[in-house]
Parts: structure tokens; C-alpha cells; sequence
């Protein structure tokens, strides 16, 4: 079997499939980083309902995250593509357009932001409470707008503590973009199965994929270890008196 | 108990329960939903099957993760090395491409060797759901060695000295302080990893096994109709997971902490 292993398979132009995998696995990382920031602007809206908002959102927040935490990932993507494409195409009828066509690339953005805004809510909520109040309370003294303290000071001031947290949710995304091959979506996993399927090269394939996600994993981790090393620069002393 | 009835007590959670009643009872009236009774005992049959698969790579990967764990902790260097190696493989990499690497790849390479298509094992093999077992199983097993790993180091080393002293032979101490330590403190996140391989099983759908997804596809393609049958799959999930979270933590109550 490893004798009649083809590599040839693998050229980037026509007849090898190595152009179309670079291609769905640029896609994966686009789609992974469109949703990754979605998430994070949920999460901060989230977690901004939990802890300041009224009764009532912070119940909704609530509910949010449990079904979020509680249904799997590929059921909430089918859901949320079906409703959001139906909603878009409604409102697109309603305001005297022919259905459009939603784009593929952010239906899935917004599909992954969706799901991953759940678990940034968590991340980001135990975070801003690792913050000393006291610090929150500073900034409100001198007279910042809730906009501004939480840009000036919540903000920063929680990000060392939400990086480990989001550092995983990040590894999470680049993995859940391969449930979009279930929809259908012409990312890597999917593209990695058509030429799988074609050439019955099934393991050249999947381990050449594999070996590129593999890739964003360990380079992301090495990123994101030197940027945690950066934020937590001014907390390094506070940690070791402790 | 008594704490959530009073916890529900409060004006506007009432109002809220009443208006996701009144949703649900609209949803009822208004979709369609003929398609249910028909279907229920394919629906029951997918449950089965998915909570088949979910305890057997749970009881499988746990046993599969003390190895790996303590390879980790304590093992010779190329043993730590081939377990650290397969945890960040497994962990790096989506589970649906290894369900079909395995699926696919190992299937179609088992098909060309005439010992394996004559041999006892290949009614199993031929079937879809080995192989989702099989990589279930090795994916629990990575993420939950991960955590055993730490669990095991997290043990006072003093603990495990004490019960040397006390002249105990190496696998007496795992067997009598180190793992039932060890395991008492991974017993928090074990919950939310099997709720995780909860999540991960719909994905058994995409190389045939009939799972509760499975079936509800099928439901979706004979029907045409897009929401109903999924709005029912989500609510079977948050029941499922919902009865498995209080399960486990009735479980962990029951674990003396010994403090």
C-alpha cells in the first residue's frame, strides 16, 4: 500500500489537488477567524449581560449559553443556517428584492460566531471578574461612561486572564469549520473528501489535510503563548509575591 | 429543589417561562408535526444508538486515557513522547476528519487484503459503526488523558510518600492513594467532557451509523419540511444533556471529598 502511495497527487496545478486544498484550507482559516471575532464581540456582549445587565438580560444570556453548551455544535450550525438565510431572504422579499443569494462565506462566519459567542460569554464573564473591583471602581470615580471604562480599563485590564480560555476557543473554531463540510460549505475537510473520493488516494488525503490542521494548531499555539507572555507582563510580579 | 422553585418564584422569570410556554404551545399548534408518531420508534431505536456509542467510547477511552496519562506523568522518555505525540495529534485535528480517515481510508484498505474479507471480523468491519467507535474512542481518550495527566501531578507528592512510608508496594499506592486521588479530582471536568462526546457523536451521521441525527435527516429528506425535525433534535440534546449533568453530579456528591 505506502509503495503505491502517489505523491504526484498532491501538485498544486490541475491534475494534482494541492492548489484545491491550499484553497478550502485558506477558506477554513478565514472562516475560523471571521467567526473566532464574532465570537468575541458576542462574548463581550454576553458577558456584559451577565454582569451589568437587568433581570431579564441576564437571563436571556443565560439561556443563550446553556442551549449554546448543551446542543451539539453541528445541530446549531444547521439551525442557525437554515433560520438565517430564511430571515435574510424574508427580509431581502420584504423590502422588494428578489431572494439574493447569501454569500457561503458569511453564512458560515456567522454560523461558527454564533456557536463560539456561547463559550467566549463564559471565557469573558470569568475573566472581567478576575479584574479587581477596585480598579472598576477607579475609573467610574474619575467620572468614565460605562462605554469607556470598559474600553479603557475592563477591557485590558481582563484580557490576561481571558487568553488561555480563548486561546482554546480559538483551537475549537479552526476545528468546527470542518462541521461546515457537513453543510456543504468548500472548506478544507470537504475539499480533502472530493479528492479523496476521486482518486481513492484516501490516506494521502486525510494525513495531508490532518497535517495542515495540525500546522495551525501548533503555529497559533506558539503566537498565542508569546501574546499571553505580552499581556501578562505586568501581572508576572503580582503572581510570584503571591 | 426547594432552591429552584423559589429561584423561579421571581415576577419576571414567571413571565418568561410563560411566554416560552406559550411559544412552545404556538409551535405545537402551528407546525406540522404528523410526522411523529409514524416515526417514533425509528427516533427511539436513533436514541439507543446514540447513547450506545456515547457510553461505549466514554468506559473504552477512559481506560485507554490512564495509559496515556501516566506514560505522560512517570513513563520512559520515547513512551512520553509517543503519548504526548498522539494527545496533540488527536487534539490538533478535526474529529471529522479522523471518523473518515478511518471510515473511508481503513475500510477501503481492509477490502483489499483477502485474509481480512475472510476472516471472523469482517461481518464487523463492514459495517459503519466500528470505525466511529473506534474514533470516538481514541479522541476521548486523547482530551481525557490531557486531563488525568494533570490530575495525576496534582496529587500532594506528600500523600504519595506517606503511603510509601507506610511500606506499600508501587501498585498498591496507585492502586489504594494515587488513581482514586487523582480521579477524585478530574471527577469535575469528566462532566464536561462526556457532555462533549455527547456532542460529538451526530457526527457518526456522516459514515451512515443511524444515530438520533441520522434519523432525523432521514425524517428531513422524506418530509421536506426544514425545522421541525431539528427544533425536536435540539430539544432531545438539551434533555439528554440536561438528565447526564444532574446524573453526574448526583455522582460526584455521593464521592466523599475527605477534607
Amino acid at each position: 500500500m505506502f509503495q503505491s502511495i502517489d505523491f504526484s497527487l498532491l501538485a498544486l496545478d490541475a491534475p494534482g489537488w494541492g492548489g484545491a486544498l491550499l484553497q478550502g484550507f485558506w477558506r477554513s482559516i478565514q472562516l475560523a477567524a471571521g467567526g473566532y471575532v464574532m465570537g468575541i464581540v458576542i462574548g463581550i456582549l454576553g458577558a456584559s449581560a451577565k454582569l451589568y445587565g437587568g433581570l431579564v438580560m441576564r437571563d436571556l444570556a443565560q439561556v443563550y449559553t446553556t442551549v449554546i453548551r448543551a446542543v451539539p455544535e453541528l445541530v446549531m450550525m444547521l439551525l442557525f443556517y437554515y433560520v438565517g438565510t430564511d430571515l435574510l431572504n424574508r427580509a431581502a422579499q420584504g423590502m422588494g428584492f428578489q431572494g439574493i443569494e447569501v454569500d457561503g462565506l458569511a453564512a458560515g462566519i456567522l454560523v461558527i460566531g454564533l456557536v463560539q459567542g456561547g463559550y467566549a460569554t463564559e471565557v469573558i464573564r470569568g475573566a472581567i471578574r478576575a479584574v479587581p473591583h477596585g480598579q472598576i471602581e477607579a475609573a467610574q470615580a474619575f467620572g468614565m461612561s460605562p462605554l469607556k471604562v470598559m474600553r479603557r480599563v475592563t477591557l485590558p485590564a481582563m484580557t490576561p486572564h481571558a487568553i488561555p480560555g480563548m486561546a482554546n476557543l480559538w483551537m475549537i473554531a479552526t476545528k468546527d469549520t470542518a462541521l461546515l463540510a457537513v453543510i456543504g460549505f468548500s472548506e478544507l475537510t470537504q475539499v480533502t473528501r472530493q479528492a479523496a473520493s476521486s482518486t481513492r488516494a484516501y490516506f494521502l488525503f486525510f494525513l495531508s489535510a490532518g497535517a495542515l490542521y495540525l500546522m495551525l494548531t501548533l503555529v497559533s499555539n506558539v503566537i498565542l503563548r508569546r501574546y499571553e507572555a505580552r499581556a501578562r507582563r505586568g501581572l508576572i510580579a503580582a503572581h510570584q509575591a503571591r | 429543589m426547594r432552591n429552584i422553585v423559589t429561584q423561579m418564584m421571581m415576577p419576571h422569570r414567571l413571565v418568561m417561562a410563560a411566554l416560552a410556554l406559550a411559544g412552545l404551545v404556538a409551535m405545537a399548534l402551528t407546525m406540522q408535526w404528523d410526522w411523529l408518531p409514524e416515526n417514533l420508534p425509528r427516533l427511539w431505536d436513533g436514541l439507543l444508538m446514540t447513547l450506545a456509542m456515547l457510553a461505549a467510547s466514554v468506559a473504552a477511552g477512559f481506560v485507554l486515557a490512564l495509559p496515556l496519562a501516566l506514560f505522560q506523568v512517570m513513563g520512559p522518555r520515547p513512551l512520553r513522547w509517543l503519548s504526548l505525540g498522539f494527545c496533540t495529534l488527536i487534539r490538533g485535528t478535526p474529529l471529522l476528519l479522523q471518523l473518515w480517515l478511518f471510515y473511508f481510508g481503513l475500510g477501503a484498505l481492509f477490502a483489499q487484503f483477502p485474509e481480512i474479507r475472510d476472516s471472523w471480523a469482517w461481518p464487523y468491519l463492514r459495517q459503519a459503526w466500528p470505525y466511529g467507535f473506534l474514533a470516538l474512542t481514541l479522541s476521548f481518550a486523547a482530551y481525557q488523558g490531557e486531563v488525568m495527566r494533570g490530575a495525576f501531578t496534582g496529587v500532594p507528592h506528600g500523600e504519595l510518600e506517606a503511603a510509601r512510608a507506610m511500606g506499600m508496594s508501587p501498585w498498591l499506592v496507585f492502586r489504594r492513594v494515587w488513581f482514586p486521588r487523582a480521579l477524585h479530582r478530574a471527577l469535575p471536568t469528566l462532566t464536561g467532557e462526556i457532555i462533549l462526546q455527547l456532542k460529538s457523536t451526530p457526527l457518526l451521521a456522516t459514515i451512515t451509523v443511524t444515530d438520533l441525527y441520522a434519523v432525523i435527516t432521514r425524517i428531513r429528506q422524506t418530509t421536506l419540511l426544514t425545522y421541525e425535525p431539528l427544533l425536536l433534535l435540539v430539544a432531545v440534546y438539551l434533555c439528554l444533556s440536561g438528565i447526564l449533568i444532574l446524573g453526574l453530579r448526583w455522582l460526584e456528591n455521593r464521592v466523599p471529598t475527605g477534607r
